[in-house]
């Protein structure tokens, strides 16, 4: 294939990619946008194979159906409510992959040049022979974007790693707080930096080793300081970090897709962090340098008590009503529950109460979570509803069950202005005529805040595991 | 606990404070039910259907005053039933303690714990044991009815070839429960119905049940009803003239006016005067709701039914819940079952007088050999207040204004930017050669066309979205297959594993999306 048309195609691989996201607008149109992104895909990797300089075709297949089976098996195994440490540990295989790249290009750089010092250019394949025609200067932006590739790629792998890790609760979930936390990752990015003069001004390979080792370090050292609450922005912000690596690559390389590709996927990833931020009325700043960690004030004192409710009390409310909202929550997702929730809100529709699902933009570890568990289960998605629609309709409603959420109902970010969680707006749950809480006991949420929904005097609490609990109510109803 | 319900003494009353659905729920919670044998005759419930829910049939009161621990009752127990009762015991009926501080007193002798069903807040979480409401509910479709009973006409207006029938006019006064009650059912038969109350907020309520609220002119500063429990409060003489004048001119037009205006703790007030009633058309009909306070209407003789001397008939029965007494007996004794739901939290029979719990002070006028009433005012306000007033509107010139500078600033802001990103732009153009300027162009407008794609999706599609971002990032693949052919052996390794490593993530990200986009389905 000629150059020619190896740009052709990377054109229309670009444009596939840009429909496939834009097509995720809405539910219909989006079965048929994944479409646009696997043959924008196959067309990318196809043209590239067979384009000019490419080699090594066996090694090529061989990888791609090892990694390809791989994939595939991952996917077709993976539970609903393992999205999230799913998403985190693709990334890191983006992040690493970066880095190897990166580490690659140096070689041939090595290379390319060396054959230009003894006149040997013609015999060099491939990226080293584009490396060859490069000016001085571009050599210079060459390492800049080298640099830059590895650094990223390095942070999203380790930080994927940990956030995997968390996420899937092989690493505890509070936040790492180290002294001097700032400091260590200020001095650290500094020591990058430096790194990367000396590589400018012609120090060897293991300058970029280095950076690829602690930028891995900031990276795991990052994560690790991030509370589970603000998972979601993590997920998000790795997302962004994957494509902005990818982009910086394609800077090195020259390669304008893997550049529009990574910018598309960068700029993704930072809408949906800028998203999740907003949800919880917090600077993306402040939600990257650390968890609610000791900084905050404390919260107001709770009066009341917390009053238990039984299955029976629970059914007979819910027989009583008219209008119905569910509030999931993380909770939901943990103990499985999703499949019982909708089979409660079938019964519930079947008896013609109005029964609609209320979804905070951060319910969950993964933007969108419980759209997707809900989804799963059979739940029509014109009922499940975002946080500005349906807040308003609280007071009109009869019946609220909050299943595993604790701080996206949390009035104290209304009312407490000493709250941590000051000025995030919340569901209005409490508004309702009753609330349920679904909770296995008495603790607070993954902030480790205090909720004084639970003490309402209109709210009662139903202990147990989420799935055990909705389990339970299903013969109860009429 | 053992829970009894004795026969009712007063005479007319029909109901019954326990009956056999209500007795199968207590027992639920671990309580034993009595009866008085015929307790639920008059609200045709048999002693053979108590037996068969279980419940126990004794002979007399005095039986079942010596074994019940707690007695449930509609009325306010007789003197002679009193002095006859045993101490300690607990007492659930309907005690009007504001008005009868001798009955509670005699009631405190007995070292009785006392609870009122009357004196239940109105909160939501008591509503389902607010009996004067579900009492009111019965009183407002009854006195439709017995009107209809004493009305010569049809409620619907009707075109028949034995020649045309104009609908009945209703008017409602009072629109608390009761009132509601009677205009949803006079709406139902067809009648016109027209409304007022003294509380402007209750018009939406009016209007929900399909009659005309009878608007009145009059500038005052209303109250919000959530500070007096939702009831009415007196209106000032100024407000009740222009009422009576209203009145005054609707009479000639209705055939039937029902009354319900209480106030509580004070008499009715009296709204409609023997002038209107004079005024009335021969063969309407006047229903006085509040006829046991005195009545609304200057003519109503409590418990009997008067005709004027225009012809208008004058309803004055005080006993409508009675009148449907197998209703009100339902009703009531699921109120009764309910509070005795709140006084066993535990369900495992035993009572407990929780003090904490507003609801249970409320009701509560004896405990423990003392007098508990008046109870400390609720936490919580009977019901939602009052909307806060509008903002003020702003003129169309303010809007413009306002617009104006929110353009002026939106604008500035992009400027800035502008400025500033252009200006860095410029900044990198001067040292970066043109080759890398190229491919520059190409990362900002892909930056861009991403934000502004990215902002369109669905907020639900935001875990597909990353799934297939995620997916789309592994592009960096073709760095690696461009490598991959390198003379130098570590790089192909390198590339080969960044190859594998790309491609899990191509088929893993891909096909988790698909999976996941597959479950949207709708309804």
């Amino acid at each position: 294939m000629s150059i020619g048309l190896v740009t052709a195609a990377y054109v229309v691989a670009a444009i596939l990619f840009i429909l496939a996201l834009g097509g995720l607008s809405n539910q219909e149109k989006a079965k048929r946008a994944i479409w646009y992104g696997i043959i924008g895909m196959a067309l990318a990797v196809g043209a590239t194979v067979f384009g000019p300089g490419v080699g090594a075709y066996v090694v090529i297949l061989l990888m791609i159906v090892i990694g390809g089976v791989g994939g595939a098996y991952v996917a077709g195994k993976v539970q609903m409510t393992q999205m999230p440490e799913l998403v985190a540990g693709f990334h890191s295989l983006v992040g690493l992959a970066a880095v190897f790249i990166g580490l690659n290009a140096d070689i041939e750089m090595g290379r390319a040049l060396s054959a230009v010092a003894s006149g040997t250019t013609d015999q060099l394949g491939g990226f080293a022979a584009t490396i060859a025609k490069k000016t001085p200067v571009e050599l210079s932006i060459l390492k800049v974007e080298l640099f830059l590739g590895i650094f990223i790629g390095a942070v999203t792998f380790t930080g994927s790693v940990v956030a995997y890790g968390k996420l899937s609760g092989k690493i505890s979930s509070k936040a790492l707080t180290l002294p001097f936390r700032h400091q260590i990752n200020l001095g650290a990015v500094a020591l990058c930096l430096l790194l990367g003069l000396l590589y400018l001004n012609g120090a060897g390979i293991w300058t970029m080793l280095l950076v690829a080792v602690i930028a891995g370090a900031i990276g795991w050292h990052l994560i690790m300081a991030i509370g589970g609450a603000d998972m979601p922005v993590v997920v998000s912000m790795l997302n962004s970090y994957s494509g902005w690596a990818a982009a910086a690559i394609g800077f090195t390389l020259g390669n304008d897709l893997l550049i529009v590709t990574g910018a598309l996927v960068g700029a993704s990833g930072a809408i949906l962090s800028y998203i999740m931020c907003r949800g919880m009325n917090r600077s993306f700043v402040s939600v990257i340098l650390g968890g609610w960690g000791g900084e905050t004030q404390a919260a107001g004192e709770i009066e009341g008590e917390m009053i238990a409710a039984d299955a029976d009390h629970v059914a007979s409310a819910l027989n009583d009503a008219d209008s119905v909202i569910i509030v999931p929550g993380y909770g939901m997702a943990v103990a499985q529950a999703q499949g019982s929730v909708s089979e409660l809100t079938r019964r519930l529709r079947a008896q013609g109460k109005k029964v609609r699902f209320a979804i905070h933009p951060v319910a969950g570890r993964l933007p969108g979570h419980m759209n997707v568990l809900l989804a799963e289960a059979k739940v029509p998605y014109d009922i499940v509803l975002e946080m500005e629609e349906i807040n308003e309709d609280f007071p009109q409603t009869d019946v609220v069950i909050v299943i595993g959420a604790n701080d996206i109902v949390n009035p104290a970010a209304q009312e407490d202005p000493g709250s941590p969680i000051a000025g995030m707006p919340v569901l209005e749950v409490w508004k309702a005529r009753q609330v349920f809480v679904c909770k296995r006991g008495q603790g607070t949420g993954y902030s480790g805040i205090e909720n004084p929904l639970f003490f309402k005097e209109n709210s009662r609490m139903f202990y147990g595991d989420a799935k055990a609990s909705m389990d339970s109510l299903l013969p109860l109803l009429a | 606990m053992k829970i009894g319900a004795p026969r009712e003494l007063e005479p007319g009353e029909a109901r019954v404070a326990l009956t056999p659905e209500s007795a199968g729920r207590l027992q639920k919670l671990g309580h034993e039910c009595l009866v008085e044998s015929g307790a639920g005759l008059a609200a045709s419930f048999s002693d053979d259907t108590y037996r068969a829910a279980g419940v126990k049939v004794v002979d007399t009161a005095a039986e079942l005053w010596a074994e019940a621990d707690v007695i449930a009752k509609v009325r306010a127990p007789m003197p002679q039933e009193l002095d006859a009762a045993p101490d300690g015991k607990t007492l659930i009926s309907f005690v009007w303690p504001a008005q009868n501080e001798e009955l509670l007193a005699k009631l405190n002798a007995k070292r009785m714990t006392v609870l009122a069903m009357d004196m239940v807040p109105r909160i939501s979480r008591a509503q389902k044991m607010d009996a004067l409401s579900s009492m009111a509910n019965i009183a407002g479709y009854r006195a439709v009815i017995e009107a209809g009973n004493n009305f010569g006409r049809f409620f619907t207006g009707q075109v028949t070839a034995a020649g045309k029938v104009p609908p009945a006019k209703v008017l409602v006064v009072g629109a608390g429960v009761a009132g509601l009650a009677a205009i949803g059912t006079s709406v139902a038969l067809g009648a016109m119905t027209y409304a007022f109350d003294v509380r402007p907020e209750v018009a939406e309520q009016i209007e929900s049940m399909g009659a005309e609220f009878v608007f009145l002119d009059f500038e005052e500063d209303q109250t919000d009803g959530a500070e007096t429990g939702g009831y009415a409060k007196p209106s000032s003489p100024e407000f009740r003239e222009k009422q009576l004048e209203k009145f005054r001119e609707l009479a000639p037009e209705m055939d039937i006016v029902i009354t319900t205006a209480l106030i509580p703790g004070r008499p009715a007030p009296k709204l409609w005067l023997e002038d209107m009633v004079k005024a009335m058309k021969p063969g309407s009909v006047v229903v006085d709701l509040a006829a046991e306070r005195g009545g609304n209407c200057d003519l109503t003789v409590p418990d009997q039914k008067v005709v004027s001397e225009n012809g208008v008939t004058i309803v004055g029965y005080t006993d409508f819940p009675s009148r449907m007494a197998t209703q009100a007996s339902n009703l009531y004794s699921t109120n009764i079952r309910h509070m005795m739901d709140d006084l066993t939290p535990e369900k495992d029979g035993v009572v407990v007088v929780n003090m904490e719990d507003d609801v249970i002070r409320g009701a509560l006028v004896c405990h423990e050999g003392e007098i508990t009433f008046p109870p400390p005012p609720p936490k919580v306000k009977a019901i939602a207040a009052q909307p806060k007033k509008k903002e003020p509107e702003e003129t169309p010139e303010q809007k413009a204004a306002r617009e104006l500078a929110e353009f002026k600033k939106a604008a500035n802001r992009s400027t800035a930017l502008l400025g500033v990103g252009g200006g860095l732009l410029l900044l990198v153009g001067t040292v970066a050669p043109a080759s890398f300027m190229q491919h520059f162009i190409v990362f900002v407008l892909a930056c861009f066309v991403g934000f502004h794609v990215i902002w369109n999706v669905a907020h639900s599609l935001h875990t597909p979205l990353m799934a297939i971002t995620n997916a789309i990032s592994s592009i960096i693949i073709l760095g690696a297959l461009l490598q991959i052919g390198s003379a130098s052996g570590v790089v192909t390794v390198l590339a080969a594993l960044s190859v594998l490593m790309a491609s899990v993530n191509i088929f893993g990200g891909f096909l988790v999306t698909r999976r996941m986009l597959a479950m949207f389905q709708k309804s």
